[in-house]
């Protein structure tokens, strides 16, 4: 074949090399636009953070490097070993993670730290992939969907006991890939009715809801009702869905709010539906005490970052010139409201231009993914298309007020090691592997 | 392509689509469609620093500094900044205060402007203490000085020219005149620095700077592109000379009274006193409130300006005038005498005269040397009583008209704020005093410069100057140059020549000869200056006070009006000193040494025993503080019975528009409810 006469930088997808520099460029700006001063002379200058964030790129870039180096193979044969120890990292950060704002997802010592969890993502795509490529499963077997879907969660629950929620829930963007290689459409309607309906419980009053969900079932069972005359096991599971939603409704969300969610994860998402937190939830209250209305954390963290997007206008103000992204209006605005600074200063068209640029990369990934032979190859690339996509929708969504404030990183832009190493690590090995595309890896 | 075209990936695309397709939507209604969040934006982030330009300087007439900006030094300091580490014992050591002075004012600080806003640890620092801690500012980088400037007099006088400079207060900022200014800003609020404040303050800039989330000023906005310079207040220069300034005040110290020298030829005010004054240094910066109120307090109120606010009864000065009148309305001539006998029976009582025969009045020229006091009685009644006028109300509507082209009863138009207008009585007035019932002799008192007649001392000096000017003069005024520049339209006004009544060059002729005469021969001697004609005018003036509830005869006002040289005059001067005796005795020479030092530069060793007696002399009357107390308290009750009779009215005006409102709804009600 004629591909595989080039060198192996001959046979890297260039589109997608070129689409990973954009954004790093871009977010490289953005850093640099929110911590400079025209006051600052130097700009070499290790105390602010676009200095760190372009040392982290050279970090990065050499391990790409490295990446491009390895053989295939290597990385399939890795595969179970790398997710063992990311489990076994996981495990230990629980016990001896180190506090960082409330979470205790961090390792290290001093000044070096770094989030397993983060890392983890990289060795649970590859543990999925060669789960899912090797010949003995079988994922139409109601047995190897579980394992799959265990292998996904299994970090999941581990973050999750160590108060990273929004790290937690990316893990579910796995159900993508599992989509992709077969899970049943059911688990997709279930999931969305499930986020549906508890949307409604914090929506709608209980009784409304109550009213709402029988008022379905008896349609559903007028609909049906030539099936359900016959078939028994049919009225059995139409009663059992109408008691399961409303128990979930008025026992399990009010349960999980009170008992399980904390107070800032209450807040964020309260704070999204634009609703109050109502005075039965609130962790902090008084018995007797007066419920006062005030701005929360969270809520305030969204205002100022909508102000900073909203004035932007369609050009933006220009680079250096976003008062509020600048002047440290928007909370955490290197990190997770980055985007902010993209909106101020470059306006309706800067976003538009950034949406695409990510677009055009996880729609390259996938379109990458599906010239793949190898099977290992497709799944991991699905993998790495699914964790970008749900870090860029949730990431952009909570700065302009779609989703809750959780905390996760905008990929290739936000400020931080961990989180630029991770997902330059994830795109090198998927460009890796597509350079062996037509290379049956095992 | 082992699962060839798989439909769910085109699922899972359309999902990818569908999503940013979504955000996209959202971002166009928040960027374009919503205007709020520019507001916003605009609202936390941009910050007007207003900045204010340097105040004009002012200079005396010999270009010597009356008042200008000082630098002093502020410490600043953020209190967060301060590190745990902070060598205190040192800091303190440079500034020479102790620890727990330290710990206190820090506290202060940050309970005022906050941890993350810089405030003021000490303002001014003194001389000694910013030199120290200059040397030492190193050590202490988390303290700052910040340089400001603060309104100062060097010469410790002419303060209530010069005025002074504070707060705009809330009243003050709802009116016209202050629509330009904040809350904070400052402005002047007396003397020339208010009358020139347009002038004085030059023009503000505003600059926009961004601010960050703990209100931090930071970058220029828009890089500084929307910004407007500020520009420095314009210099005004005086016609005041200051060393004779500071002379009048040392003379008139320890006196109640006041001095106004004004140059005839231009209008210029050449020295202004109210006695007693005040250092102005005492009303700037940090103590201006609290010297205030105790200025305000005095017995002797030495914020009141005499010199322009203060009426007095003229006494004999005004009987040069009085000639003028006569003269001009043609019932005298120069040679006209009275055969005063020691005072003036024709009204029914006697007016004494401290001269008695030897044809002290034989004519103009020795009555007014004399001072005869009859024959300026007589002569004013002849010239109300004149036969072309028809009857007295006309006459001394004429002789008002007269007085008025003099500059009496009205303010004279001086370029200091608050000036008063004194007490010119005209025919309605007397009607109206006397029921229609009067004639000449009821207000032949007037004549001599006593009774309804009241002059500031301004108009006093003024008139002097007509005199002396043979019938014009220039409004008094104490600008002559703004910027350098003569031509300014601000000053425009005093460069107006005002004629007065055209009364003939003889006969002012007449009358400043009779003025030689009274110090050449007559009752000024006193201010007899070798080479140097001068004319004068002394006065003595009679007065009462209610001490203790008696109406009390009080010591005389001395009183002396000159102007000097008689040719091609130089020095137009009034001096008037409260409760002191004869007008020879203490205003006269305050006035001549004024003469002598203004047209010699030097007081002659001669009359340095006139110069002691004067620095020696303590004339304040002992019972001014007396009256000044009961003055008061009547002040306080005439307050409260003013107070308490607007709030009755206040409430009864309520209940009328309660009434009324009422009234209007039943109407209404009632009319709509009918055509229901």
């Amino acid at each position: 074949m004629e591909n595989m006469r080039k060198t192996i930088f001959g046979r890297l997808d260039t589109l997608t090399v070129l689409l990973y520099c954009a954004l790093v460029f871009v977010g490289l700006t953005a850093i640099f636009s929110v911590e400079h001063r025209t006051a600052d002379t130097v700009l070499w200058n290790m105390s602010k953070s676009y200095t760190r964030q372009f040392i982290w790129l050279g970090v990065s870039l050499f391990v790409g490097l490295l990446i491009i180096m390895t053989e295939s193979r290597f990385f399939s044969s890795i595969a179970y070993l790398s997710y063992t120890i990311g489990i076994f990292l996981l495990i230990i950060t629980i016990f001896a993670g180190v506090n960082v704002k409330g979470s205790h997802s961090w390792l290290g010592t001093g000044s070096f730290r770094f989030q397993p969890g983060e890392v983890c993502k990289i060795f649970t795509s590859l543990a999925i992939a060669r789960f899912l490529s090797s010949p003995e499963t079988n994922f139409k077997t109601r047995k190897h969907r579980i394992i799959g879907i265990a292998l996904a969660l299994a970090p999941a629950v581990l973050i999750l006991a160590q108060q990273e929620t929004g790290l937690a829930l990316v893990y579910f963007c796995f159900f993508l890939v599992m989509y992709r290689e077969g899970l049943p459409n059911a688990f997709l309607v279930v999931g969305g009715c499930v986020v549906g309906l508890t949307m409604a419980t914090l929506l709608l009053d209980k009784w409304v809801l109550f009213g709402l969900v029988t008022v379905i079932v008896l349609v559903a069972a007028f609909l049906m009702r030539n099936t359900l005359r016959r078939n028994v096991v049919a009225i059995i599971g139409l009663a059992s869905i109408w008691i399961g939603c409303v128990l979930f409704s008025i026992v399990l969300v009010p349960f999980a709010f009170k008992n399980v969610l904390q107070k800032h994860q209450i807040d964020r998402i309260y704070s999204t539906i634009g609703q109050d937190v109502p005075a039965e939830y609130m962790k902090d209250l008084k018995p007797g005490e007066k419920v006062v209305r005030k701005v929360n954390a969270s809520e305030y963290n969204v205002n100022q970052s909508k102000i900073a997007i909203g004035s932007g206008g369609f050009w933006g103000k220009g680079f250096l010139n976003g008062t509020s992204t600048k002047n440290q209006f928007v909370p955490e605005q290197n990190t997770d409201f980055i985007f902010c600074s993209i909106g101020e200063q470059f306006g309706f068209f800067g976003s538009f231009v950034l949406v695409g640029l990510y677009l055009s990369l996880m729609l390259r990934i996938i379109f990458l993914a599906e010239r793949q032979r190898s099977h290992f190859s497709r799944v991991y690339g699905y993998c790495v298309a699914a964790i970008l996509f749900f870090h860029f929708a949730v990431n952009i969504s909570m700065t302009i007020g779609l989703a809750p404030v959780i905390g996760i990183t905008l990929p290739l832009l936000s400020y931080g090691g961990s989180s630029l190493l991770s997902f330059s690590i994830l795109i090198f090995i998927m460009i890796r592997l597509d350079s062996d595309r037509q290379v049956l890896i095992r | 392509m082992s699962l060839a075209q798989n439909p769910r990936q085109y699922v899972i695309r359309f999902l990818l689509i569908g999503v940013a397709a979504v955000i996209l939507l959202r971002l166009f209604f928040l960027q374009i469609f919503e205007d709020k969040y520019k507001i916003m934006a605009n609202d936390i982030a941009i910050y007007r620093k207003v900045v204010y330009p340097p105040r004009g300087v002012i200079y005396d007439r010999k270009d010597k500094v009356m008042l200008y900006n000082q630098v002093v030094y502020d410490l600043m300091v953020t209190t967060s900044n301060v590190p745990k580490s902070f060598d205190t014992l040192k800091f303190c050591e440079v500034l020479g205060m102790d620890k727990p002075t330290f710990d206190k004012l820090l506290h202060k600080v940050h309970i005022k402007s906050g941890p993350r806003r810089q405030g003021a640890f000490l303002e001014q620092l003194s001389q000694e203490q910013t030199a120290r801690y200059q040397e030492n500012m190193y050590l202490f980088p988390c303290f700052e000085l910040l340089e400001r400037s603060i309104r100062t007099y060097p010469n410790a006088s002419a303060g209530l020219i010069l005025g002074y400079v504070g707060e705009v207060s809330p009243a003050m900022l709802k009116t016209e005149r202050y629509a330009s200014y904040n809350q904070g800003d400052y402005t002047g609020m007396n003397g020339l620095e208010r009358s020139y404040e347009e002038v004085l303050r030059g023009q503000r800039g505003v600059h926009y700077l961004e601010r960050d989330n703990f209100n931090r000023p930071r970058d220029p906005y828009k890089g500084g592109s929307l910004d407007t310079a500020e520009i420095a207040g314009r210099s005004l220069q005086l016609h005041l000379d200051a060393e004779l300034q500071e002379y009048a005040e040392k003379l008139m110290a320890n006196k109640i009274g006041s001095v106004v020298a004004i140059d005839p030829s231009t209008g210029g005010i050449i020295s202004m006193v109210s006695s007693p004054s005040y250092d102005p240094n005492l009303l700037r910066g940090r103590d201006r409130s609290k010297n205030f109120s105790k200025l305000y307090k005095d017995a002797t109120h030495p914020l009141f300006n005499r010199a322009t606010q203060a009426a007095y009864q003229p006494g004999s000065t005004i009987k040069p005038m009085t000639a003028l009148v006569a003269l001009d309305v043609g019932v005298i001539g120069p040679r006209y005498g009275f055969p005063c006998g020691g005072g003036y029976g024709y009204c029914g009582r006697h007016i004494a005269c401290t001269h008695s025969g030897g044809g002290h009045a034989a004519n103009l020229r020795l009555a007014l040397a004399n001072s005869c006091n009859a024959y300026f009685c007589h002569i004013f009644r002849m010239a109300a009583d004149a036969k072309k006028f028809g009857n007295v109300k006309i006459g001394l509507q004429k002789w008002y008209d007269y007085f008025y082209s003099f500059g009496y009863g009205h303010p004279t138009g001086v370029d200091i704020p608050f000036e008063g207008k004194g007490l010119l009585p005209d025919s309605a007035y007397y009607n109206n005093r006397y029921n229609d019932v009067w004639n000449s002799c009821t207000v032949v008192f007037v004549g001599m410069g006593q009774g309804e007649l009241a002059l500031t001392p301004l108009q006093l000096a003024n008139s002097m100057c007509i005199v002396a000017n043979k019938g014009f003069y220039y409004t008094p005024h104490f600008v002559k140059s703004i910027g350098g520049n003569e031509k300014d339209p601000v000053l425009k006004p005093y460069q107006e020549k005002h004629q007065v009544t055209h009364i003939a060059d003889s006969t002012f002729e007449i009358v400043q000869l009779g003025m030689q005469d009274v110090v050449d021969k007559g009752t000024g001697k006193v201010a007899q200056l070798p080479g140097i004609e001068i004319c004068a005018k002394t006065g003595t003036v009679e007065n009462y006070a209610i001490v203790h509830g008696n109406r009390m005869k009080m010591q005389n006002h001395s009183v002396f009006v000159a102007f000097a040289p008689r040719k091609n005059p130089k020095i137009a001067i009034a001096v008037i000193v409260e409760n002191a005796g004869f007008g020879a005795t203490w205003a006269g020479p305050v006035a001549s040494l004024m003469i002598e030092k203004y047209l010699t530069d030097s007081v002659s060793s001669k009359r340095k025993h006139l110069e002691d007696k004067l620095y020696n002399a303590h004339l304040i009357s002992k019972y001014t503080y007396i009256i000044d107390s009961a003055q008061r308290l009547k002040d306080r009750l005439r307050w409260e019975a003013r107070q308490a009779e607007k709030k009755y009215s206040d409430s009864v005006q309520a209940i009328i528009y309660n009434q009324k409102a009422e009234a209007w709804l039943r109407k209404n009600y009632l009319k709509n409810g009918g055509n229901r």
